[in-house]
């Protein structure tokens, strides 16, 4: 006989980072366990909820009693919570993050966002179409094709004050005015989902979690600029955002939201999806554009910016995921609601991707506006471990550190250039006393050095002479001139670079020598690296006070640097010793020193 | 096995793999970089015969064709082992000790990175950010994610694989 639990609904987070930390064996244990209770019960699949820190997260929600969150859920729970919650009607509170009516510490992690993006994500089934509509989902298509011209749209996204969130900030209406001004068709659309920048994941959470927002977005914008057909140009490393956006693609059509004549209107518009093969660079959109035409995603000069001559030479807007994602609302609930969020400047929401040494890491959306403490902090709960916070990466490798000093910093557009970061896309890698700064710019060098398509000489050698540098400073080969040599390459490659991965290469090193420059003179000067990273610059003691000889270290080390007679104090040689980090992580009394 | 494939026969397979990915995604413009990568994923790398068939489907130069396969880092132009691990080396991951899981990787396999296992079982790579930066350190093998990584979590991986 099936108990009859009718109405109950489990959810479970079945993102890419809820996969790789074990949603889809908690979802295999949920579809075993329910059919062996024979338990009517609907289990159901979401986006990301954005508590990447507390993966795999599940929901249950029994009628009449809310939603109650799980997190970090194991397999071997499911039994527990199916038998207590779901049955019994009580949770099982040792394992709940987040019920109704309760006051839990999670709550905090929400309480400061705005999710007006993420407003689906991690709620409904991104494979299903019909959960998007039942969540408004169309209606700002409805209303632009029904009510409003492609003027009134535009003006309507120019109003709101939405600019792009790429990271460059233009503003979006203008864009979208300048494109439909042009005489010449067809005229072509492009959402970049090349999200690149390392540390980011913004685009890839939408995608995965709301990809019908992003695909009304876009339709509204061609409807605005007159165009005809559209590219997703997505990053080959996203293949599950690739697969729900086919999924997304086929419905939409179905239900006339894409195609000839889209909801009985005269105006038809179709997609293509096109998976990037490995190429930061095609994030610049001329690049972009030469990658989607099957050339070798190379910059050119600009202009004739790609609204007059873009994609096959036609007129071609380009805007991110995040930037469609955004126009939905807009048009739904009206420009000047969009614009109560945010600064004098920027206007409505970000989402950022907070991750690094932070306790709660995930997918956050707050007003333009909020401080980098409140980020930090009240949503992200600080750095782990009780170190002290030490700089915050913003941008990837086209920004930079903001230093401890700036933590009051209001995000927005303005102020964060001004510290010589950028706002970016929206990575935020929290760093603490254990980051070496010049570790961190070498970091950023070598890849853009890797990434430079190697057409402007400044790019293509300035970023290999600075890596070079970077390296003989870590390699405690560092020399008095160094530093100044950096900072004249750096504005040698700004100025002389075509497109903005040239432009904004040396970022990194320049920002952590405005904020950091003591480091880079430790290094240079002491042959020492304060954070304790650089392998050449530091060693490994063991400490004879808080050494017990439990013989630990001695069995992990690789090479048999660390001995010692059991229950006295060990040792490390410094002749064999590899700096390979084992017995300090093995050590229970945090006898090991790095020096 | 027991049956051994001459290089002429290995190459008339390949340039058979174009034909038929020609056929079917197309060759109209634009088409060149889908045709690449469909390839690719047939043979596991691009051979330098069928990027000269590829040339011919296209009207390419051979050059041409060339130029676009190793601009990119997605395409191979040497064959891969059976498993490719992929370890992320974004700036999360970098910050939460990425080195130490490629280093700790290559040694149990034996094996320099960007390199394949003498067996053919592994290639290990390191790639830019794999966007699962809350669960840094982080590692692909194959289409599999693997998170919350330490140098001997890394190791027990590696090893279990596939056995």
């Amino acid at each position: 006989m099936a108990t009859t639990v009718e109405g109950t609904e489990i959810t479970v987070g079945l993102s890419s980072c809820g996969i790789a930390a074990g949603a889809g064996d908690v979802m295999k244990a949920l579809e075993r366990e329910v059919e062996k209770r024979g338990l009517e019960v609907r289990l159901r699949r979401t986006g990301c909820v954005g508590m990447c820190y507390r993966e795999p997260v599940v929901d249950v929600e029994v009628p009449g009693a809310g939603k109650v969150t799980y997190g970090d859920v194991k397999p071997e729970w499911v039994g527990k919570i199916l038998d207590q919650h779901v049955v019994g009607g009580e949770p099982v509170d040792e394992w709940v993050v987040r019920e109704p009516e309760k006051t839990l510490p999670d709550d905090s992690y929400y309480d400061a966002q705005v999710r007006l993006v993420l407003a689906n994500a991690g709620t409904i089934d991104p494979e299903s179409v019909d959960e998007y509509i039942s969540r408004g989902g169309y209606d700002g298509l409805r209303k632009a094709l029904g009510s409003m011209s492609p003027d009134d749209v535009i003006e309507e996204i120019k109003s709101s004050g939405l600019r792009g969130r790429g990271g460059a900030g233009f503003p979006t209406g203008v864009k979208w005015e300048l494109a439909k001004k042009q005489e010449a068709t067809p005229k072509y659309m492009i959402v970049n989902a090349d999200e690149g920048d390392p540390g980011a994941f913004m685009d890839r959470s939408i995608l995965e979690g709301d990809p019908h927002a992003v695909l009304e977005g876009l339709v509204i914008g061609a409807y605005a600029v007159g165009a005809s057909e559209g590219y997703f140009y997505v990053r080959a490393e996203y293949p599950l955002a690739v697969r729900r956006l086919k999924i997304a693609i086929a419905d939409a059509k179905e239900r006339g939201f894409l195609g000839e004549d889209i909801l009985g209107s005269d105006f038809s518009f179709d997609v293509h999806i096109k998976e990037g093969a490995g190429a930061f660079v095609c994030g610049e959109e001329t690049a972009l554009i030469a990658s989607i035409e099957g050339k070798r995603g190379m910059p050119r000069l600009r202009p004739p910016y790609p609204a007059a001559e873009g994609l096959w030479g036609k007129p071609t807007n380009n805007n991110n995921v995040e930037t469609y994602a955004n126009v939905p609302w807009i048009i739904r609930e009206g420009a000047g609601a969009y614009a109560s969020h945010g600064t004098e400047t920027s206007k409505g929401t970000k989402v950022f991707a907070l991750a690094g040494k932070i306790k709660r890491g995930g997918l956050v959306e707050v007003p333009m506006g909020t401080t980098l403490r409140e980020v930090i902090f009240d949503i992200g709960g600080g750095v782990p471990e009780d170190r002290s916070f030490k700089a915050v990466q913003l941008g990837g490798p086209s920004g930079g550190c903001i230093p401890a000093e700036y933590i009051d910093l209001e995000v927005d557009y303005e102020s964060v250039t001004k510290t010589g970061a950028i706002m970016g896309s929206g990575g935020m890698v929290v760093m603490d006393d254990s980051t070496c700064m010049v570790d961190i710019a070498r970091f950023f060098l070598n890849f853009t050095q890797d990434e430079s398509c190697g057409k402007c000489t400044f790019c293509r050698v300035g970023t290999k002479r600075m890596l070079e540098v970077l390296e003989r400073i870590c390699g405690g080969e560092g020399r008095e001139g160094d530093i100044e040599l950096l900072e004249e390459l750096g504005e040698k490659i700004v100025s002389s670079s075509l497109c903005g991965l040239g432009q904004t290469a040396p970022n990194p090193v320049l920002t952590t020598l405005k904020y950091f420059r003591d480091e880079y003179e430790a290094h240079i000067r002491e042959k020492r690296c304060p954070a304790g990273v650089c392998k050449a610059l530091i060693t490994y003691e063991i400490d004879p006070e808080k050494c017990t000889g439990c013989t630990l270290c001695a069995r992990v080390c690789p090479t048999g640097a660390a001995s010692g007679e059991k229950k006295q104090p060990h040792t490390i040689d410094q002749e064999l010793c590899t700096k390979c980090d084992a017995c300090r992580r093995a050590c229970k009394f945090d006898a090991v020193v790095v020096r | 096995m027991g049956k051994t494939t001459t290089t002429d026969e290995k190459a008339t397979g390949h340039i058979a793999a174009v034909d038929e990915v020609a056929e079917r995604v197309g060759t109209g413009r634009g088409m060149l970089i889908p045709i690449l990568q469909q390839v690719q994923e047939r043979i596991g790398y691009l051979p330098p015969e069928a990027l000269e068939r590829i040339a011919e489907h296209t009207e390419e130069s051979a050059a041409g064709v060339f130029g676009v396969a190793s601009f990119y880092s997605q395409f191979r132009l040497e064959p891969v082992g059976r498993f490719i691990i992929k370890v992320c080396h974004g700036t999360a991951c970098h910050v939460q000790g990425a080195v130490a899981i490629t280093e700790a990787i290559c040694d149990e396999l034996d094996v320099a990175d960007g390199q394949t296992t003498a067996d053919g079982r592994f290639t290990v790579e390191s790639v830019a950010c794999l966007g699962c930066c809350s669960l840094a350190p982080v590692m692909m093998i194959q289409e599999e994610t693997f998170g919350r990584l330490t140098p001997d979590k890394a190791r027990k991986i590696v090893r279990e694989y596939g056995d």
